[in-house]
């Protein structure tokens, strides 16, 4: 072994030409979206390389999207779990979650490319009313795709996209979730590829999307890491956020993963693609996969729809096989705890994907006794709140 | 279909491609049906279809995300696996088919990727099939593959879209071997009303730059739009049509369906 080279490559930096992180990655796709994944590439390369599409891009997020959004110190849950824990609000952005970056930037890009229509997938529905959204600002027609049993459980996100003027799709093929929604909305753009953008809401899919999303995302690492600083003085020990593709992971990891601190994505027990899974290709690129002994893709079962993904974005499977960061998962008895600890001791109503990062946090407080954590709350649990008066009971506690 | 030759190997054409070549060079338009291995009948379908006049048969290998299937065959291969089917057990059963023609397998590159190149090559040798196409596999991803096919003796079939710039068309057609499948539209497999001005443009671009036999597929749905694309192409790829007649009326119509389909193509 030689020194290492004096180098200012990050670890979360650019992917080889060919799409990949390390071994994982690539553009797995119809021959027919090849030329439309290259296509996009050479557009996003050329606008993040203009300063004008970068201040259209910022200042929609600050003056439309509600950024930088804050970072709060949870003093009652430091209290009582024996650490300074730190919450970057993503939930307070315009459509109530993260998804508003990525979103931003891709109906920006497509515009730019001469596209009038978007597709979309989406699952808990966030992205997908994320992308109805930036469709109606920017005057753009837009059909998202949802799974059947995700229609069912997140009606009210629905009802939104239509509010929104989007067209939903409910999709009853496979196990009718979240993979099969992304099926759909790519067989949706094989054939419309010349006028549609298929506006991905991860870092999953084919290069550039891991790349360029993560990279639209960045901005929420950035500003966290400038917000830990002020109040800290540095960096946190810790930075956890929950990981369904992994696009709020990536955005907040990327704020410190050339720093010390430690790095927690936080998949549900039901859909742990990093811990249960194997290298597999499926939606444009190698990854980390549940699969069957054959290599058929399993069905992710999870309380929380925006992480009932079998597979997980490249760069994480990166991360995880260098051992830059951790992949542990959470019971859906855990997460349904943590939602209630967090509405009840901060007054802060989480998302269901981001209480399984605060389920972990609460799992592993002892062994991070005296730590700053730094948790990403991905979205608000708006969303939530009619499938967990289910769960829980009318008087929302299961006593 | 008795043994596969160990194609590329030594340098010499494949099975599949030999006999394409030769029946192009006699003066036939070539018919290939599409069959989804593992559904109900779907050994009877395909002799049926041998015994209508097919040239080579596909067999498809049911995945759980078949990207660009439309309904028809998602709702095959969907039963299909419902049913039990695995990659194995429809191997197993394409190695009793007695057709006399070459088989071409057709899946998703997950299947072939998890068990392993070289391993996914030899199970199909084994079970007598000559090709493969993977159409989730560009060929800006499939050097591995066809590398391991190559020595492993199975013909990696590539496929050509409207959409391949002209650069990457000609290296395309170069390495594919079997035969260039060319897709005729912008979309997931089906029929389709009318046939798409994209299927004649892509063969077009495709025979000006190979000489292996140019087959469109996708989108071919009456014997009718089978002879219009053959006007360019060296032949058709029909599965839509043949998957359905095969769920709705069962393989011995599939025969009929494609011997409807040999008619047109020879008196044209
Ligand atoms: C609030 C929230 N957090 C997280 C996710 C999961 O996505 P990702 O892993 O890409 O951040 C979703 C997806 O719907 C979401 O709505």
């Amino acid at each position: 072994m030689g020194e290492p080279t004096p180098s200012s490559r990050s670890v979360m930096g650019e992917p080889t030409t060919d799409g990949r992180f390390g071994e994982f990655g690539g553009r797995f796709v119809p021959e027919t979206l090849v030329a439309a994944c290259e296509e996009l590439e050479a557009a996003f390369r050329e606008a993040w390389a203009d300063p004008a599409f970068v201040a259209e891009f910022e200042t929609t997020l600050r003056d439309y999207g509600g950024r930088p959004s804050p970072l709060t110190e949870c003093r009652n849950l430091s209290s009582q779990l024996g650490l300074r824990l730190l919450v970057k609000r993503e939930d307070l952005n315009h459509t109530g979650s993260h998804k508003i970056n990525n979103v931003i930037g891709q109906a920006l890009l497509a515009q730019r490319m001469g596209k009038t229509r978007l597709v979309a997938e989406t699952g808990a529905g966030q992205h997908g009313v994320a992308t109805a959204t930036a469709a109606a600002l920017l005057g753009m027609e837009c059909k998202v795709y949802m799974g059947a049993v995700d229609v069912d459980r997140q009606a009210l996100n629905v009802f939104r996209m239509r509010l929104l003027g989007s067209e939903v799709e409910s999709v009853q093929s496979g196990s009718r979730t979240l993979k099969d929604a992304v099926n759909e909305a790519l067989r949706d753009w094989v054939a419309t590829v010349e006028n549609t953008h298929y506006c991905l809401g991860s870092v999953m899919g084919p290069h550039p999307y891991p790349w360029m999303v993560r990279t639209f995302h960045h901005i929420l690492g950035d500003e966290a890491a400038a917000q830990c600083k002020d109040l800290t003085g540095g960096d946190p020990d810790v930075v956890v956020a929950c990981v369904g593709g992994g696009s709020n992971a990536a955005g907040i990891f990327s704020g410190f993963a050339d720093g010390d601190a430690r790095l927690v994505g936080v998949e549900p027990a039901g859909g742990a693609a990093v811990g249960r899974g194997v290298p597999g290709v499926v939606h444009g690129m190698t990854s980390y996969l549940m699969q069957d002994e054959v290599g058929q893709v399993m069905e992710a079962e999870s309380i929380s729809a925006g992480l009932d993904y079998p597979g997980v974005g490249p760069e994480h499977a990166y991360l995880a096989a260098i051992g830059r960061a951790e992949y542990p998962s959470v019971t859906d008895d855990e997460v349904v705890e943590a939602f209630t600890l967090m509405s009840r001791a901060e007054g802060i109503i989480p998302a269901l994907e981001c209480a399984h990062a605060l389920a972990w946090i609460v799992r592993a407080a002892p062994e991070m006794q005296g730590q700053t954590v730094l948790m990403n709350l991905s979205g608000r649990g708006d969303k939530d709140v009619d499938q967990m008066m289910d769960v829980l009971g009318m008087h929302g506690l299961s006593e | 279909m008795s043994e596969a030759s160990p194609a590329d190997r030594a340098g010499t054409l494949g099975a599949l491609e030999t006999h394409l070549r030769a029946r192009r060079d006699s003066g036939a338009k070539l018919l290939v049906p599409y069959v989804t291995g593992g559904y109900q009948g779907w050994q009877r379908a395909v002799e049926a279809a041998a015994a209508a006049g097919a040239d080579a048969i596909e067999i498809g290998i049911p995945f759980s995300d078949p990207v660009i299937d439309g309904p028809v065959i998602q709702q095959a291969s969907t039963a299909a696996l419902a049913g039990g089917a695995t990659p194995a057990s429809v191997l197993e059963e394409a190695r009793e088919l007695d057709t006399g023609i070459p088989h071409a397998a057709m899946t998703y590159y997950n299947l072939c990727h998890h068990q392993g190149h070289e391993r996914f090559a030899s199970a199909l040798l084994e079970a007598g099939v000559s090709a493969a196409i993977l159409p989730d596999l560009p060929y800006i991803e499939a050097g591995p593959w066809l590398e391991a096919a190559a020595s492993g003796g199975i013909e990696a079939i590539l496929l050509a879209a409207p959409t391949t710039p002209d650069h990457r068309l000609a290296q395309l057609c170069e390495a594919s071997r079997g035969f260039v499948y060319a897709i005729g539209l912008l979309g997931v497999t089906g029929e389709r009303k009318a046939l798409a001005s994209t299927a004649t443009e892509i063969a077009a671009r495709c025979k000006a730059v190979t000489h292996r036999p140019v087959l469109t597929g996708v989108g071919i749905g009456s014997p009718q739009q089978a002879v219009e694309a053959c006007e360019v192409a060296d032949g058709v790829a029909v599965g839509s049509a043949v998957v359905r007649t095969l769920m709705s009326d069962g393989p011995e119509a599939v025969g009929e369906l494609v011997a409807s389909y040999r008619t047109a193509l020879d008196h044209g």
